[in-house]
Formats: C-alpha cells, sequence, structure tokens
C-alpha cells in the first residue's frame, strides 16, 4: 500500500508541474513589444545564406484555448467577418483554405493586421491593443486547421455557418509568395 | 431447502469454531498487493468507500477554507477570480460527487446492509468492487484536472452557456462532466447491488414489516438514485455533445433551450440531495432507539415517511429555477411540492422526540452528535420552507442565505448523522471503542466552528452578499461578517483534525469493543467486531423489528450453507422464505482492469473522438473477462452434512 | 439553546441594523420589496415559536431524560406513555400541515401581489446582460427617441415600470434587493418583470447569477426620481455628446478617437459607434463607471483606462498605455460628457 502511496503522490507532483498550457488564461497581459514588426519577414528570400537569420516570433496565446476563444470572439466583434466572413472571404481573401498571400506565421499575421495590406485590409495599428492581435492571429490560425484540436474552438453560441474550428482539417500552408513554413 | 432445528448449547459451541474455521478458509479475504486490487468482500470495499470520501472531504474542506480565506476582507487578494472560480467549484464538487453520495449512500450502505440483512456479502460483489474502482477513477479525473489547471470552474452545477462550448473553452468543463459520468455509473452500480442484497438476501424471517428502517431507507434509496442519476447523466452528455461533437442542444440560435439543461440537472439535483440527508435520517432514526433504550415509536409512519420523501423529493426541482420567470401557476405547484415535503421529515422529527421523551438517554459520543444533528438540520429545514416560497426566494436565491441553508441542511442532515455513525459503527469496524472525550471536543468545536460560519451567512445573504463572488467592494458593509465566517473555519478544522486523531489512536490503542458494545438490537451487532469475512458463523434468524431484543436465546438458526465453497442465501423479496442458494463468485481482479479500462475510455474521450472505437475493445476484453462463466462448484464431499427440502 | 436565542437576537439586530442606503432585502424601498419583507418577517416569526418549541423538545430530553450510566440500559417499554405520544404526534403534524398550508396561501398571495402590477402606461426598460456589464436601453417606436445608457437605470417614482430581460452571452440575473426580486437574464427568452419604487433615492444592484470571471464586480444602480427630473434626465440622454469645451478636452477626443477607444464604445455626434461596450455619450451624467465598482472621478477614470484588468481581471476591455497628457486629456474629455 505505501507502494501505491508513493506511486499516487509521484503522479500527483508531476500532474502539477506539467501544468496544461492549454487551459492558461493569461489575465494580466506582458507589456507590449515594440520589435516584433521588426523581426517579422514576409520573404523566405535572402541574399547570401539561405536561412532566416532570425527566429520569428511565436505566439504564445496560439497555446491557450481561451486565448483563441477570444480571438473568435474579437473577430467577430472587430468586424473581420464584414470582409473575409467566417473564413470563406468576400471582399477580402478567404482565411480558411491553404493560400496564405503575406504568410501563415504568427508573427505575418500579426504584421498584416498590425501593418494593414494592399487593396484593402486596414492598419489596425494603435486600434485594436497588441494583445488582442495575437489573440486574433492565433484565431485565424486555427480557422485553418492549423492548431491542435483541443485549443481551437469548438462551436458557437450562434447560428451555425461552417463546422468548428477544431473539426477543421489542417490546410496544410501554401504561400503565394510564402515564408519558409516552420513546423507547427 | 435449508432446515432450521434448534441445537443445544454446549453442542453448538464445538460445532460453531468448526464451522467458524472452515467458513474463514472458504471466505478468505486475499492478500498482496494484487489480492487488494481483487478483494469483492463489502467490508472491505465499504470501508474504502468510507475512507477515500473521507480524504475527498478534507480536500474538499481545504478548498473551503481557501474560499473563506479568500473572503475574510474586502478586495482581497490571496486568489485571483480564475483560481477562486476552480475552487468554488471544486469545493462543490467534490463534496456533493466524491464525498456526500459515496460516504452516505455507498460506504455506509455496502458496509453496513448486508451486515444488517443478515448475509454473508453484498448482491453483485464484483460490480460493488467496480463501483469503487470507477469512482475512484472518476475522483482522480476531477482532481487531476485541477491540478492541471484544468479543474472546471463553471460551479458545481455548471449552467449553459457559461459551461457551452462558446463561453468555457478548453477541456475544463469536459473534465466536470466526465466525472459526472465516472460517479453516476458508479453510484448506479451500488443501487443495484444495495437494492438487490436487501429485497432477496435478507435474514429469513425478515420481512419487509420487520425491516428495520436503515434498510428501508437504503432501499429507497437505491430507487432514487437508479431514477434520478440518469437525468443529470443525459444534462451532462447532452453538454458533452454540444462542446465535443457540435451538436446544439442548449444553442438557443439553433433551435436549442438553456432553460432545458437546468430542468434535465435539477430533475437530479433535487433528489440528490434527499439521497444525501435520507440516510442521515436514517442512522437517527437507528441511533435514537439504541441509545434511548426502546424501540422507536412510530416504525411505520417512519418509514412511510422515508417512502414518500423519495416520492415527493421527485416533485420540487423547480424550486431552483424559481428566477428564472416561469409562470406563476408552474412556480406556485412546485411551492405547494416543497411544503409538503416538509411534512414527512416533520413526522420523523416528531416521532424521535417521543421515543426519546419516554425513554432514558444514554448520553454517549453517537447520541451526542444525534442531537447536534437536532440543532443544526432544524434550523436547515426551517430556512427551506421560507425558500419554498416564489417571492422569498426571488430575494435570497444566489445568495448567502441559500449558501447557510444548504450547509445547515447538508452538514446537519449529513455530516452530523455521519459522525454519528462513525462513532457507532466504529467499533464493529475495527473492534475498538473511540475516545469518548477526544469526540466530544471534536463535537463542540466542529459545532461552535460550524455555527459560527454558517449562521453568520444567513444575514449576508440577506444584506445581499451574492454567491460565487471572488471578492466585494467594501462599501457593501460585508466585511465585518465575512470576516466572522471565516473564523469559524479554525474552530471546524480543530474538530477535524482532533476527530482524525481520535480515530487514528482509537484504531490501535482504543478499548476493546465486544460484538455489541452499545446493546443494540439489529442483526451486524450479533457478530464479532470486526466482522469475519463470512459476516456470520450461522446465517440468522429473525423474529421481530429489533431482532437482538426481540429474539429468544434458543433463537433458531438457518443450517444446511455449505462452508467449502461460498454459498450464499437467497430469499424472497416479501416474507423471506428461503428460496434457492447463490454462489458467491468471490475474490476477482477484473472489476479492477474493467474499471481501469472504462476509466480510460472515458478520459480519453474528452481528448479525441477515437478514445470510442480504441478504448471499447479493451473494456469488451475486461467484460468478457469479468464474465467468462466459472462452471459449477464441485459436489460436496460424502459425509458433510445434507439439506433437507 | 442559550446559543440559539443569542443567535436569533443577533439575527434580529442585524438585519435592521441602520446602515445607511443598505443593500439589503430587508430595507424594502418599492412595494414589491415590501410586501416580500412582510412575507418574510411572518414566515420568520412562525417557524422562530416552531423552532423553539421543538428545540425546548429536544432540550427537555436531553437535560431530564438523561441517566448518567455508564453501560447500556435495560430496554424499557412504556405503552400508556406511547400511546399518548402518538396522539401528540398526530396533533403535530395536524397543526403542521396546517401551518405549512397557511405559509403557502399566504406565500401565493403575496407573489400574486408582487407581480400582479400591470398598467397600460408603463415605463419600459431593456435590460441586456453582457458580461460583465448592464446594457440599458428605453425602447422606443421611434428609434431617435430610444435612450441607451449603461449600468445606472432612471426611473420615475409612482410609476409602474416593466423590465425586459435579455441577455447577450451567459445567464446573468438582475437584482436590486430594495427594489424586488431577481429575475434571470437568460439568452434566448425575453421576460417581463414588473416594479414599481415610490420613494426616491439611489439603489444599488447586483448580477446574482454566476457569469464568469467578474459576476463579482457587476454591479447596477437604479435611481428613482421624480416625474419631472426623469423625463429631463431622458431629454438629456437623447442629445448627442457635449462638443469639447476647453482644448484638453478637444485633445482628448482627438485621442479617444485614434486609439483603440473607438473599437468598443459609441459617442453619439463623433465617429465612435462600436456597441461593443457601454455607451460612453454621457458617461459623466452617471455616478460610477466599470458597473458600480468605481466612483466617477478623474483619477478613477484614469486608472480604469490605463488598466482595468488591474482593478477587474479578465473583463474585456483591455490595458491602455496611453501617454500622460494624453491619458489627462480623455479624462477630461469623457468628464465633459455630461
Amino acid at each position: 500500500m505505501s507502494r501505491t502511496l508513493q506511486l499516487a503522490l509521484l503522479a500527483c507532483l508531476t500532474s502539477g508541474i506539467v501544468s496544461c498550457s492549454r487551459e492558461s488564461r493569461i489575465l494580466r497581459q506582458p507589456p507590449p513589444a515594440n520589435d516584433i514588426l521588426n523581426t517579422v519577414q514576409i520573404s523566405g528570400l535572402n541574399p547570401g545564406a539561405n536561412s532566416i537569420p532570425t527566429p520569428p516570433p511565436s505566439n504564445m496565446y496560439q497555446e491557450s484555448a481561451y486565448a483563441v476563444s477570444e480571438g473568435q470572439t474579437l473577430f467577430e466583434q472587430y468586424n473581420c467577418v464584414g470582409c473575409h466572413a467566417h473564413g470563406g472571404g468576400g471582399i477580402g481573401p478567404p482565411l480558411m483554405d491553404r493560400y496564405w498571400i503575406y504568410g501563415s506565421e504568427p508573427g505575418n499575421i500579426f504584421a498584416t493586421i498590425m501593418q494593414g495590406r494592399p487593396n484593402g485590409m486596414p492598419s489596425f495599428r494603435n486600434r485594436i491593443p497588441e494583445y488582442q492581435v495575437w489573440e486574433i492571429a492565433a484565431y485565424v490560425r486555427s480557422m485553418a486547421g492549423l492548431l491542435p484540436k483541443g485549443v481551437s474552438p469548438q462551436r458557437p453560441d450562434e447560428m451555425r455557418v461552417k463546422p468548428s474550428e477544431s473539426s477543421t482539417p489542417p490546410q496544410i500552408p501554401t504561400g503565394i509568395t510564402g515564408s519558409p513554413e516552420q513546423h507547427q | 431447502m435449508a432446515v432450521t432445528e434448534p441445537v443445544v448449547a454446549n453442542e453448538r459451541d464445538v460445532a460453531d469454531a468448526e464451522l467458524a474455521r472452515r467458513l474463514d478458509r472458504t471466505w478468505r479475504q486475499p492478500k498482496g498487493f494484487w489480492g487488494w486490487f481483487s478483494n469483492t468482500h463489502h467490508t472491505a470495499i465499504g470501508l474504502r468507500f468510507m475512507v477515500t470520501a473521507f480524504v475527498f472531504f478534507l480536500l474538499g474542506g481545504i478548498l473551503a477554507a481557501m474560499i473563506r480565506m479568500q473572503l475574510i476582507r474586502p478586495e482581497n487578494s490571496l486568489m485571483g477570480p480564475d483560481l477562486y472560480n476552480q475552487v468554488f467549484t471544486m469545493h462543490g464538487a467534490t463534496m456533493i460527487f466524491l464525498f456526500a453520495v459515496p460516504m452516505m449512500f455507498q460506504g455506509f450502505g455496502v458496509y453496513v446492509v448486508p451486515l444488517m440483512c443478515g448475509a454473508r456479502n453484498i448482491a453483485f460483489p464484483r460490480l460493488n468492487a467496480f463501483s469503487y474502482y470507477i469512482y475512484v477513477g472518476g475522483a482522480l479525473c476531477l482532481w487531476g484536472g485541477l491540478l492541471t489547471n484544468t479543474g472546471p470552474d463553471v460551479g458545481w452545477f455548471a449552467y449553459v452557456p457559461l459551461s457551452g462550448p462558446q463561453y468555457s473553452p478548453g477541456h475544463r468543463t469536459d473534465i466536470w462532466a466526465q466525472m459526472i459520468t465516472f460517479t453516476e455509473v458508479s453510484a448506479l452500480g451500488v443501487a443495484v447491488c444495495i437494492a438487490t442484497t436487501i429485497l432477496r438476501h435478507r435474514a429469513p424471517g425478515m420481512t419487509l414489516n420487520r425491516m428495520p428502517i436503515l434498510l428501508w431507507e437504503k432501499l429507497v434509496l437505491s430507487f432514487m438514485v437508479i431514477f434520478a442519476m440518469p437525468s443529470v447523466m443525459v444534462a451532462s452528455s447532452l453538454l458533452l455533445l454540444d462542446r465535443l461533437v457540435g451538436t446544439h442542444f442548449f444553442n438557443h440560435s439553433e433551435g436549442g433551450d438553456v432553460l432545458l439543461y437546468q430542468h434535465l440537472f435539477w430533475f437530479f439535483g433535487h433528489p440528490e440531495v434527499y439521497i444525501i440527508f435520507l440516510p442521515g435520517a436514517a442512522i437517527i432514526s437507528t441511533l435514537v432507539p439504541a441509545f434511548t433504550r426502546r424501540r422507536i415509536l412510530g416504525h411505520t409512519p417512519i418509514v412511510l415517511s422515508v417512502v414518500a420523501t423519495g416520492f415527493i423529493g421527485f416533485g420540487v426541482w423547480v424550486h431552483h429555477m424559481f428566477a428564472t420567470g416561469l409562470p406563476q401557476l408552474s412556480e406556485s405547484f412546485f411551492t405547494a411540492a416543497s411544503l409538503m415535503i416538509v411534512i414527512p421529515t416533520a413526522v420523523q422529527f416528531f416521532f424521535w422526540v417521543a421515543t426519546m421523551w419516554n425513554g432514558r438517554i444514554w448520553l454517549r459520543l453517537p447520541m451526542l452528535w444525534c442531537f447536534g444533528f437536532f440543532f443544526v438540520f432544524l434550523i436547515g429545514g426551517l430556512s427551506g420552507v421560507m425558500l419554498a416560497s416564489v417571492p422569498l426566494d426571488t430575494q435570497v436565491h444566489d445568495t448567502y442565505f441559500i449558501v447557510a441553508h444548504f450547509h445547515y441542511v447538508l452538514i446537519g442532515g449529513a455530516l452530523f448523522p455521519m459522525f454519528a455513525g462513525i462513532y457507532f459503527w466504529f467499533p464493529k469496524m475495527v473492534g475498538r471503542m473511540a475516545d469518548e472525550t477526544l469526540g466530544k471536543w471534536h463535537f463542540w468545536l466542529f459545532f461552535i466552528g460550524f455555527n459560527m460560519t454558517f449562521f453568520t451567512m444567513h444575514f449576508l445573504g440577506l444584506r445581499g452578499m451574492t454567491r460565487r463572488v471572488y471578492t466585494y467592494l467594501p462599501e457593501m458593509h460585508w466585511g465585518p461578517l465575512s470576516a466572522l465566517a471565516t473564523a469559524g473555519v479554525v474552530f471546524m478544522t480543530a474538530g477535524i483534525l482532533v476527530f482524525l486523531v481520535n480515530i487514528l489512536r482509537s484504531m490501535r490503542m482504543g478499548k476493546i469493543a465486544g460484538d455489541n458494545p452499545w446493546g443494540d438490537f439489529s442483526l451486524e451487532w450479533a457478530t464479532s467486531s470486526p466482522p469475519p469475512s463470512y459476516n456470520f458463523v450461522h446465517i440468522p434468524m429473525v423474529n421481530g423489528r429489533n431482532p437482538l431484543w426481540d429474539g429468544p436465546i434458543d433463537q433458531p438458526l438457518i443450517v444446511g450453507l455449505r462452508d467449502d465453497i461460498r454459498e450464499t442465501l437467497v430469499t424472497h423479496s416479501l416474507d423471506t422464505e428461503p428460496q434457492h442458494k447463490d454462489e458467491d463468485p468471490g475474490p476477482s481482479i477484473w472489476p479492477f482492469l474493467t474499471a481501469l479500462t472504462v476509466s480510460a475510455a472515458f478520459i480519453g474521450s474528452i481528448f479525441t473522438p477515437w478514445a470510442v472505437p480504441i478504448g471499447a475493445p479493451p473494456v469488451v476484453v475486461t467484460l468478457i473477462g469479468w464474465l467468462w462463466p466459472r462452471g459449477h462448484s464441485p459436489a460436496p464431499l460424502p459425509g458433510r452434512e445434507s439439506w433437507q427440502h | 439553546m442559550i446559543a440559539s436565542f443569542i443567535g436569533v437576537a443577533l439575527a434580529l439586530i442585524q438585519a435592521k441594523s441602520l446602515d445607511p442606503g443598505g443593500h439589503n432585502m430587508l430595507q424594502p424601498a418599492a412595494p414589491q420589496a415590501s410586501q416580500i419583507e412582510w412575507l418574510y418577517w411572518t414566515v420568520f416569526w412562525i417557524l422562530l415559536v416552531v423552532y423553539v418549541l421543538m428545540i425546548g423538545a429536544f432540550t427537555k430530553t436531553a437535560v431530564v431524560n438523561r441517566s448518567g450510566a455508564t453501560g447500556p440500559l435495560p430496554i424499557m417499554t412504556d405503552e400508556k406513555g406511547d400511546r399518548r405520544a402518538k396522539w401528540a404526534v398526530g396533533t403535530a403534524t395536524g397543526i403542521t400541515v396546517i401551518t405549512l398550508f397557511v405559509i403557502l396561501v399566504m406565500s401565493i398571495v403575496t407573489g400574486k401581489k408582487a407581480a400582479g402590477l400591470t398598467s397600460k402606461n408603463p415605463v419600459t426598460v431593456q435590460v441586456t446582460g453582457h458580461q460583465w456589464w448592464w446594457e440599458v436601453t428605453y425602447p422606443n417606436s421611434q428609434a431617435d427617441q430610444t435612450v441607451t445608457t449603461a449600468n445606472e437605470i432612471h426611473v420615475p417614482i409612482h410609476t409602474p415600470i416593466v423590465l425586459l430581460t435579455n441577455s447577450s452571452d451567459v445567464i446573468h440575473s438582475f437584482w436590486p434587493p430594495n427594489i424586488t426580486g431577481k429575475r434571470d437574464l437568460i439568452p434566448g427568452y425575453s421576460s417581463a418583470a414588473w416594479f414599481q419604487i415610490d420613494k426616491p433615492g439611489i439603489y444599488r444592484g447586483q448580477c446574482a447569477e454566476f457569469c464568469g470571471l467578474q459576476h463579482a464586480h457587476m454591479g447596477f444602480s437604479i435611481i428613482a426620481q421624480s416625474v419631472e427630473e426623469f423625463q429631463s434626465w431622458e431629454q438629456q440622454q437623447l442629445k448627442p455628446a457635449n462638443e469639447p469645451g476647453t482644448p484638453e478636452a478637444t485633445r482628448g477626443r482627438a485621442v479617444f478617437l485614434t486609439h483603440s477607444c473607438l473599437m468598443c464604445h459609441t459617442i453619439r455626434g463623433t465617429d465612435a459607434g462600436s456597441r461593443l461596450g457601454p455607451d460612453l455619450t454621457h458617461v459623466a451624467s452617471r455616478n460610477m463607471i466599470a458597473a458600480e465598482t468605481l466612483p466617477l472621478t478623474a483619477g478613477a477614470l484614469a486608472g480604469w483606462i490605463v488598466d482595468p484588468q488591474r482593478i477587474k481581471p479578465g473583463v474585456k476591455m483591455s490595458p491602455n498605455p496611453l501617454a500622460p497628457d494624453d491619458l489627462q486629456a480623455v479624462v477630461a474629455y469623457l468628464q465633459s460628457l455630461q
């Protein structure tokens, strides 16, 4: 019995250490990092060496189901659906397919939203706070099925327009001028 | 079938000792690591239920202490809202699903019922063992969730849409919903075992008319569990389907209904609290005659009250929904039903008083806890009368008034009788008496602390403090009363610590208890303390409602059950005529293995639907192992005593 | 026994304590709450009598019938006592049934009275629950006569008010304890709750159904005014926002319209037209901000704008790290929006 007790204690300890990032709720946002836009690249081409000198920024929000769910809410509330619908596109390009004009990495999406893009994508710099842009970027990736199932949102409490992001099969990105894809 | 014949005293002693030796060999409980997991004897499983449930009581109590520490003053920053939401949800879920039902119904029921029936073991012992392991699986699922930041944070009742897929992202609520599945399967299993034991394994002579109140209550409870638990399983399963599969049961935009969840949940939820309270009332009905030294007055009306409570308990659930704006006429119906359910409980109270009024009270520790029950549960019950009224409920619903009410009825109605029952049956379970002085310290510390905490909450509720708030503004003037409520936690903790010391010490150093230290009348006191693995050397016969008080010295016994295989007697449900003999399956590892595979399938299905097709074959394999036919036991050796029909 | 009497005395003292502006169901300021308070006290006294009788019986048995024996006493029977006792139990049960029936009738009557208020000309208030604030509109058949505000409900006295409930996300519950009982705001359902206030004053309420991270800080207030005051308030609310009168306020408006503020808030008369957060057109006419959590002062406003997550972690409003001058300007502008 004491051996069982020891095993149980060990299980408790290890599970406490391996605390689930999927369930984290980041309620106090880290301060905005102003150099993100300097490190994001759209094109994978460099003169000289073939590799990208600096690793692209990661998005800690895409590991948290809560943050992705917030991103889903914001996507609708900030009227991204006005141009992109729920991923099917319209005035703007679709977001749920394989084609990413400006790259599918979290940093690329962040830069797209912050800077705006030619032919109609507004710049939301100073309008949407940075952490919310990261949340929206995480949600956008989930629309193409690029986030793990546990983190992607399930069906919203609204009328159904498409299958939920968590049941969307992953659309492996092929950019038109895409940056080299990192492993998901 | 079995022959009953009087046996002469001195010959009987010699024959008994030999019989006991043979029975002990046949019914021996397995030892060793795997033996522990194969044990299917009801005393072992019952003790495990009780100990495990008590561990979760302590864990839930720690959560409660955390809640009170956070609320000790306005705008306290001990816990943020996210952690607080998980803590109070886990407190409610742990106390209700992992402590109250497993202790009061499963623990006490599984241990005491077969002994009180005069049976050798519970019916369907492997299902009983499986129920224990699946309960532990559910408990580990829930607490594993809390320890990995995946603890549910939507309240123990998890109303949609807050617990739905949009507002509760991640798997926190899935852990909760699946825990429901685990614990309800466990409760259903035990309900089937207990109901069958009571209906078919009672000792001959224990007709329904002579059945003790506790057995009646466990029978009613089993049926309540069988009818109520499916409702919450449906609620949680529909929630899981909405969350994991994308159905729209509770999605009002697509034709679903948010209130449907509440109806399904409370159709279970209200009988659930009676499932928690009725065992307490039955323990009181068992202890009062023992410590008043007289047969309980109004045995039949009390039994009828228990049955009536069981029935009416299914007709009052909407009183949890009075604030939702349902039509007045339907709300009034439920007011009437909620007031009506007071009557059976009142009848029980009156008969307890009447029994004690003309008796001589032997105020030992269990009886002290009975008095605690009277004082505390009465307040809770009367505040419940207030809540039955719709206008009053619309003011106090979801405030600390309700918190006070249900803690008075749950702690008063279940915890106080639980401690009474523990002190009462402790000698039977362990063979030693608990210490009276420590027990009295336990009682008074806990009683004072409990009232300090929860009586204060009545005022907090009347003054508008809502439930489930992680903090409050200083302007609300709830600070001093909240601090007083928190202070009570110190006393309650001290009381529980004294209890733990008492139990642990008395297990080794308590005064040796004989078979019947309290001089009580029911059948469990007719065997040694602790009972042997075969419970009774001879299956007893019963002559009246109080067997050990009514039975003569030369009480006839049942002979004729074989002692080389695990043979049990099955009797008719009404008049307990012996009908046939059944063979207890004996120790088996398959319930444990089945619980493992089922747990894996349940927990896996939270994370991926593949867990269902992948998890099902191991379940099937373990079920096949469980149900594999055992063949017939060998015929008795010639020369053994044979029985006539 | 003594403890319970002390407790009861405490109950009486505490409940009727003279807490000014008490958020307290036992300080009714409206007919609905008064009727419920009457019912409460009536039932309370009935139940107190029951409690005293029962506790008396238990105490009697604990004291008088107690034996000091050390071991189990012999079993006793008392046929005559039992017969008497059965009669007593029967009588007590009968009295219980009658008492419960009386309580039932009183409850239904009170319920009918409290809910029986109807009128042909009520003031209609629509309350929509959001996580974690209250959207308040006064619907009107003409769109430009519809008042939209947040967290503060103005009502005229001596007028029936009908509250239409709605929710945009999860279940909330509208509860002003001094006025009336609570009504849940359930998404997909709309119910009508009637009340009337006869005494002018400010009455606080709180959300009473767990709705997520900031359920604890979701308050509202009902301000009951004379009919004239209410109408002038209504007229004021219908006007578009004041033009900024000082250079600082002008700068504040510019900051408001060029930062994230306009993504969520409406100020009618400017370009800010988003409905995600509370309507700020007349924010300075309200007493408090952040759903009755903070007073409307410059300091509180500044702190709230810069970091709402510090005060209400989890709230949907983002932190806005503005430069100090910009922050001052925005605060000055908002304070000018009477």
